[in-house]
């Protein structure tokens, strides 16, 4: 039972983390349906900016955090404007495409400056692990868990309670629509963008703290995964994003307790392939009929 | 139609690719091109055949799959175990690990290609990954540390098996299943309202492109001295993505062209590796904003030297594009 309720804990922490890129993805396909592939690196530009804040400026964590959810958010804008902004009237595939190359462009490009070695992620979580019937919460979980709620609760109240909420939920409801009754989409879009780069960038440091290593190539497979949730739980549906990111983590977690860990990577593309087969439109999606 | 220029610019093609080899087998056995070039040639051989199996999935039949890289695995590790394991002769292998590659994408097509666009990219990219994790899991074949393979190839065996390929997928792409798999490309709603049955022909072009992944495999494991699941990951089926999308999505010449360019480039650049991974992304993203029907759009090589003859049938301008 102990051990049940461990694996809870660490699915959960695992999971706010995938909630947290998972949303970047799933608020971008709303709007623009397009996958963005360079949000996994995003993240990583993320925890790297949150080592060096941490490392050389010798900043606390939140501080840390906020730097780098800040600047992942301009750079979110800037690969929208340079990259994407162009090709919205291309094919689906022509943006895929550009997306797998930003994605590429951003590895290497980080692996080209500072070479591929791994880095050490400094330790400066300043709460305690918690023991709680047994059940030890390590300092970080807690921290991951908080930030996670706190970023969760920001972005719904963003996005129903503000103005650019509002043009959001338009743009991504009809674009042409939204354009006629005076909503500047381009801002629209680059808000989404910025929000959703810094959630990812948030969730870069929380990563690093976690699982103490970083590394230029770490984005593409938690990228990869936060996609899957998205799926998961219906992509373009916000809430869909965090429950999905949730339960793709302690699927995970059960699956590596079960002794299966190197399998850990494959479940969720099995778990992708299933629900697109039993449920395309997601937990929380509805279906939609094909328009000719 | 005119169908009697077609079968003599046809067999005229492969005797021109037939010399070809020979002579560059008078080059190896004079010892003028040293194991470099020798090796460079291989390579280029075994991206071809990649290039052109996935160009028939991506380019003719606009079903955009990034999981090429696991067919290459599979084929790569079924005729490793065939010669290394059982001892069979390597033509066997080569065979084997086409069918076996073929049976995959079999397994894999039915299922996944209901689905379109982005949803089939992402659940190809997923089986990809999911081969590599049960080839890492496989202690019969090495694990993560790789099974060693002895040196089989050579020159006859790459040149005969790119002339195969080339015939085998230029002849389907001009048969009447090749026109269904266009029609499929360019509106699949119209395609399936024209009676054609889209589901059979996105499976059978799936399974085609695996076969020929599953031979290149079979080359490229007897060719390296050993392989490894991590040779196999998402970044190889983007190496060969790249060369589909370089060379224009649509266009044989074009996937043939960018396979020579690019291994090129790439074997000059092999000390330099992230180099080479700026270089590329780079291209495909400068291709993307400026030229997305890549170099050679849907045209093929043989377009260019018949300009003012109009009679040709089939494809004229470039607007075509997939999906």
């Amino acid at each position: 039972m102990e051990q049940l309720i461990q694996q809870i804990v660490n699915g959960i922490s695992l999971g706010s983390i995938y909630a947290l890129i998972a949303l970047g993805y799933t608020m971008v396909y709303g709007i623009v349906k397009l996958i963005n592939f360079a949000h996994g690196d995003v993240f990583m530009v993320g925890a790297f900016i949150g080592f060096y804040s941490i490392s050389y400026f010798h900043l606390g964590i939140f501080p840390a955090l906020i730097i780098s959810m800040a600047a992942c958010a301009v750079f979110g804008m800037l690969i929208e404007r340079i990259a994407y902004k162009p090709l919205r009237n291309a094919t689906r595939i022509a943006a895929l495409i550009t997306a797998i190359g930003v994605s590429l462009f951003i590895e290497y490009g980080t692996i080209y400056l500072r070479g591929a070695q791994p880095q050490a992620y400094p330790n400066v979580v300043p709460l305690h692990d918690l023991k709680i019937f047994g059940v030890v919460i390590s300092g970080q979980s807690i921290m991951i868990l908080a930030v996670s709620i706190i970023l969760m609760v920001l972005l719904q109240f963003i996005v129903h309670r503000t103005k650019i909420g509002k043009a959001m939920r338009a743009v991504s409801h009809d674009m042409d629509a939204a354009k006629l009754m005076g909503i500047n989409v381009n801002n629209t879009i680059s808000a989404t963008f910025a929000i959703g780069s810094a959630l990812a960038g948030a969730a870069g440091v929380i990563f690093g703290m976690y699982y103490t290593t970083i590394d230029p190539l770490m984005g593409i497979i938690p990228g990869l995964k936060a996609f899957v949730a998205a799926v998961l739980g219906g992509i373009g549906i916000i809430p869909g994003a965090m429950v999905g990111g949730l339960l793709l983590g302690v699927i995970e977690s059960f699956v590596s307790a079960a002794g299966f860990s190197l399998w850990r990577d494959g479940v969720a593309f099995v778990v992708l392939i299933l629900i697109l087969l039993l449920r395309p439109a997601g937990l929380f999606g509805k279906n939609v009929k094909e328009k000719v | 139609m005119n169908g009697m220029k077609h079968t003599k610019g046809f067999w005229l093609s492969i005797v021109l690719a037939v010399v070809i080899g020979i002579v560059i087998q008078f080059l190896i056995n004079g010892e003028i091109l040293d194991s470099f070039y020798t090796n460079t040639l291989y390579l280029i051989g075994i991206n071809i055949i990649l290039a052109v199996s996935l160009h028939l999935i991506i380019g003719i039949t606009g079903q955009f799959s990034i999981g090429h890289a696991g067919f290459l695995a599979v084929g790569a590790y079924t005729s490793a175990i065939i010669t290394m394991k059982l001892g069979m002769p390597f033509p066997v292998a080569i065979i084997v690990a086409g069918i076996v590659a073929a049976i995959a994408g079999l397994i894999i097509g039915i299922p996944t290609l209901r689905l379109r666009g982005d949803y089939l990219a992402i659940a190809t990219l997923g089986f990809g990954e999911i081969m590599r994790i049960i080839f890492l899991n496989m202690n019969y074949v090495g694990g993560a540390s790789g099974m060693s393979v002895t040196h089989m190839v050579t020159w006859p065996w790459v040149i005969s098996c790119v002339i195969i390929t080339i015939v085998v997928i230029t002849n389907f792409t001009n048969s009447r299943h090749g026109r269904a798999c266009i029609a499929i490309r360019e509106n699949e709603i119209a395609a399936d309202a024209m009676g054609i049955n889209t589901t059979f022909y996105k499976v059978v072009a799936f399974v085609i492109g695996a076969f020929f992944a599953g031979v290149a495999g079979a080359l490229y494991a007897h060719n390296f001295y050993i392989i490894q699941p991590t040779n196999f990951g998402f970044l190889k089926s983007f190496d060969i993505l790249i060369l589909v999308v370089l060379g224009g999505l649509g266009s044989m010449s074009g996937a043939v062209i960018a396979a020579i360019l690019l291994t090129i480039i790439s074997t000059y650049l092999s000390n330099y590796p992230e180099v080479r991974m700026v270089i590329y992304s780079l291209v495909l993203i400068v291709m993307m904003l400026f030229r997305p029907q890549g170099l050679m759009g849907t045209k093929e090589i043989t377009a260019f030297f018949k300009v003012g003859k109009t009679a040709k049938g089939g494809v004229q301008n470039d607007k075509h594009t997939v999906a």
